[in-house]
């Protein structure tokens, strides 16, 4: 497949890549940025666990070509720090144990970021909402809504 | 004397240890380590459900530019299998293929799309021969035998009698009898398999970067099956996403993929998709239940008589475990007088099944408060009532013999008779609306290992440097439950020192002790009271030598974590770092060991099956569920669950109270959608849409209350948190529709079309329904 440059902005910092044109953004971020923190969890569209925010809307990277972001803004978990400290949705996830085994959490970290920012102080089902299409299998979502309840509540 | 006002490590609201790995994208799973320079593995899946293998060709495979190694049965002729006693599988299959997705070849390739290539070249010729796909099926007479030592595809029989049943049945008022059929489920971890084999060419050693559960036993069947001394192998597991069971036994592509790396002469990474996940299974069986029980009228029961038949698939696994499991654990929940307990676990051509959390008691649990439920509404009493009338007395040793030493249940009912308002309630919901509750319970660790070594169950290693670091080294595997942040609090407990102080390393076997791995729910029990006696012994080492340094007598020496000084003295005593600096006087790094075995007399009885089901603790679980049934769909809501669960003690309440809710909510998805169907031996919905796990918009509030019973055996009193109450959910909602529409479903999943089915019978019978009807 032919590569072509791919210049876009990932987690605030401009790349240049040559890309191929059927390369998924998931496969991008993962293999050639080396952000692993973006996981895969199925076959294609079905989990959730890819989730990025593009230009600050959440995407799912597996079923995204890398090409289809030209020229916009990529996030990935590894972005929701500032200064080495953790978000408020990260916090909210670690303390209220959001996260067991920690697979979907990335995506669920980007899902939810997604959605304070559209929406800083969201209902019980607005988060429901937001978040019905990722799948956690170990924690039943309830300790994933006090997340992000937390991280709403701690929000200037 | 005054105390520091520290928090005490254990009963606190801990975050995990590593948390902040997880949610900051820092966290490696298998997928995520560096593979620069390996191979792309991928295996060749049979398309057959059941064939001899006449051959397979792989010489076009072979001479594909970018192909650097292919493999068949004939690179491997060890079979395999968790338990010693039923090792009937092979990596790659020899002879015949078994179920459909079987593994018949492998190719390491250096790019993915040269390995799908030489995939497509590959040529098995097969002769088919008939398969079955339900135990029904595979146990008619003159069904071809999937393996020829099992005639009538029978892998195990039980026959377990303890009492007087029929006697029971007779003196009882009521005796009835149901045949409950529950779909065949999986565990959908969220990461799909992975693994990364790296091997040594001139060293001759590989090492192997798992997704494994059990590292240790991942380590015997890798040996094994490549014929390399142990010593040979190193195992590591990165962190994982999730297991639930499925990763309980070594699996088919952690072998292939050494297999590979040593045909290759180098590293390769294995990714299964999620559909090949799906066919590695080793989720929880189809299991057909025939239950009998005998009561009196006023609700004590006399005897009980279960039968139980598991659609077990094509290879052994847990199978023999999961069939003794669905009959040990009837009891030690109720005091029954008598049970008869008769199993068949069956092969069929489908993947094989295994160990899915609450291994092989949900299904039976199931039937059993269901049959309860029956019972109780057929005599006029309530639910509470009857199981009121039937609690256990601790400690006991059942006619089983499994010794329970500490039993909360009676406080598990009292607390969800009050906070479901089931007095006032129940009965009183409106059209559509239905309260159900059940009891389960579970073990706290298998007291018998499936390895038999003769070695203790738990072994943990402490090491404390210069640094005043304290590792903690243990094989026990985190797998997302905590099991690291409860050996954590375990060890910082016990010296008084908060988490800053304590690094916990796991899972390299070149480095960690041995561990049996996580299963059985067995790591805060058996690991934690290693821990304990580690950090016990270490405390004893610098209590020591704090005592010289402060010239008294050890005994005398008070431990305040960051501080050691004279009981009662005026002194302000010495620093934890001193402490440790006068420690290592002479000796250098300290490393002290801990140790854990179950006492013989919590190993089980003498018949035989009598190894599985016995256990130093078990668990305890009641669960109310409230639900709406819509009476045009049929479609089930559970609007909120209530779930106490008796964990001993919470050595991390909020770590429990996450447990419980993923437990819960596990059970919440097999009662109400998942089904793995096979049509001609193929899942019908190997994928994350079609088997449908619940969203977070379906899926209810779920209140937890933790009881503690403070178990004698269990480290500071603690007991399993994470499988026991997944049991309870299944027959809390029945019974809750029940309670809803006066209909009883007898199969799970309560799908809408199984739903509307038992709405149109009961609308179509003559007869109104034994409790509220539909509005």
């Amino acid at each position: 497949m032919a590569k072509s440059i791919l210049r876009l902005t990932v987690n605030g910092s401009g790349r240049e890549d040559a890309v191929p044109a059927n390369m998924l953004l998931v496969d991008y971020l993962r293999e050639v940025a080396g952000l692993t923190g973006t996981k895969i969890g199925c076959d294609g569209g079905e989990c959730g666990a890819c989730t990025v925010l593009v230009d600050g809307r959440p995407r799912l990277s597996c079923i995204s070509l890398a090409h289809t972001c030209a020229g916009r803004q990529v996030e990935t978990v590894e972005g929701c720090a500032t200064d080495g400290r953790l978000s408020l949705v990260q916090k909210g996830f670690h303390e209220k144990l959001g996260s067991q085994c920690g697979y979907c959490t990335p995506g669920m970290i980007m899902a939810a970021s997604g959605l304070l920012r559209r929406n800083p102080r969201p209902s019980e089902a607005e988060i429901r909402e937001a978040l019905s299409g990722n799948i956690c299998r170990c924690t039943g979502y309830v300790k994933i809504i006090e997340a992000v309840q937390a991280a709403a509540e701690g929000a200037p | 004397m005054s105390t520091p006002d520290k928090k005490p490590m254990v009963g606190r609201r801990a975050p995990l240890v590593d948390g902040v790995e997880k949610v900051s994208g820092r966290a490696k799973y298998t997928a995520d380590l560096d593979h620069r320079g390996a191979l792309v593995g991928r295996i060749l899946r049979s398309p057959h459900s059941h064939a001899e293998l006449l051959s397979v060709d792989v010489s076009k495979a072979r001479a594909l530019p970018g192909v650097i190694a292919v493999i068949t049965g004939d690179d491997c002729d060890k079979p395999y299998g968790i338990l010693p006693i039923a090792q009937n599988e092979y990596p790659l299959a020899r002879e015949r293929v078994r179920y459909r997705g079987e593994p018949v070849a492998a190719v390491a390739a250096v790019d993915e799309k040269t390995a799908e290539e030489a995939l497509r070249l590959i040529r098995p010729e097969v002769r088919e021969l008939p398969a079955y796909y339900e135990a029904g099926k595979a146990r008619q007479p003159g069904a071809v035998d999937l393996h020829d030592d099992r005639p009538g595809n029978l892998e195990r029989e039980i026959h377990h009698e303890f009492g007087e049943v029929d006697a029971g049945l007779s003196a009882a008022d009521v005796v009835r009898e149901e045949t409950y059929d529950c779909a065949e489920v999986t565990h959908v971890h969220m990461e799909p398999h992975a693994a990364l084999a790296d091997y040594d060419a001139e060293r001759d050693r590989i090492t192997l970067h798992s997704v494994t559960q059990v590292p240790f036993y991942v380590h015997l069947r890798v040996a094994q099956c490549l014929d390399m001394d142990e010593s040979r192998i190193r195992v590591i597991k990165p962190f994982i996403g999730g297991g639930f069971g499925a990763r309980t036994e070594t699996l088919n592509f952690e072998i292939v993929a050494c297999l590979l790396a040593r045909a290759a002469k180098g590293k390769v990474r294995m990714k299964l998709s999620r559909e090949e996940t799906a066919l590695t299974h080793r989720g929880r069986p189809r299991t057909r239940i025939k239950l009998k029980i005998g009561m009196t009228r006023e609700g004590k029961l006399t005897a009980c008589a279960c039968e139980v038949e598991q659609t077990g698939g094509a290879y052994g696994g847990y199978g023999i475990v999961t069939i003794l499991y669905a009959g040990a654990l009837l009891n030690a929940i109720y005091d029954i007088p008598a049970v008869r307990y008769d199993g068949y676990r069956v092969y069929t051509n489908t993947p094989a099944c295994g160990a899915m959390r609450g291994h092989g008691t949900v299904d039976v649990r199931h039937a059993f408060e269901c049959l309860l439920d029956t019972m109780a509404t057929e005599l006029g009493l309530d639910p509470f009532q009857v199981r009121r009338l039937n609690l256990l007395e601790a400690p006991t040793r059942t006619i089983n013999d499994l010794v329970v030493e500490s039993y909360g249940l009676p406080e598990c009912l009292d607390w969800i008779e009050a906070v479901s308002g089931w007095k006032a309630r129940k009965g009183g919901l409106p059209p559509g609306k239905g309260l159900g509750l059940a009891c389960s319970h579970y073990v706290s660790g298998a007291a018998k290992p499936v390895h038999w070594t003769g070695e203790p169950h738990a072994v943990v290693n402490l090491k404390l440097d210069f640094d005043g670091g304290i590792t903690i080294l243990t094989g026990a595997a985190d797998i997302g439950q905590g099991s690291s942040t409860i050996l954590a609090q375990v060890v910082g407990e016990v010296l008084g020192l908060d988490f800053d102080r304590l690094t916990v390393i796991a899972n390299d076997s070149r480095i960690t002790p041995k561990d049996n791995g996580s299963y059985s729910s067995r790591v805060t029990f058996m690991v934690g009271n290693a821990a304990l006696q580690a950090a016990e012994r270490l405390k004893a080492v610098l209590v020591a030598a704090a005592a010289r340094k402060l010239e008294a007598e050890p005994e005398d020496i008070e431990c305040l974590g960051e501080t050691y000084r004279v009981a009662g003295g005026q002194d302000s005593g010495i620093s934890f770092k001193d402490v440790v600096s006068e420690a290592l006087v002479d000796t250098g790094t300290i490393t002290v060991k801990g140790t854990f075995t179950v006492p013989r007399e919590y190993q089980g009885g003498k018949f035989r099956g009598a190894g599985v089901g016995p256990s130093m603790a078990y668990s305890y679980s009641a669960t109310a569920a409230e639900v709406t049934v819509d009476e045009v769909t049929g479609r089930v809501t559970v609007d909120k669950v209530w779930v106490a669960h008796d964990c001993g003690f919470a050595i991390n309440p909020l770590s429990v109270e996450g447990q419980v809710q993923g437990a819960v909510w596990m059970g919440l998805g097999q009662a109400l959608s998942e089904e793995t169907r096979y049509v001609a031996g193929l899942p019908v919905g190997p994928n994350i849409l079609d088997y449908r796990v619940p969203t977070i918009v379906e899926s209810p509030d779920i209140e937890v209350k933790i009881v503690e019973s403070l178990d004698p055996g269990g480290p500071f009193g603690a007991k399993e948190a994470s499988e026991g109450a997944l049991s309870s959910i299944l027959p809390a909602i029945a019974n809750a529709v029940h309670d809803a529409m006066g209909v009883r479903l007898t199969e799970t999943p309560l799908t809408p079309d199984r739903v509307m089915a038992a709405l149109v019978k009961q609308a179509r019978s003559a007869k109104p329904a034994d409790a509220r009807g539909a509005a």
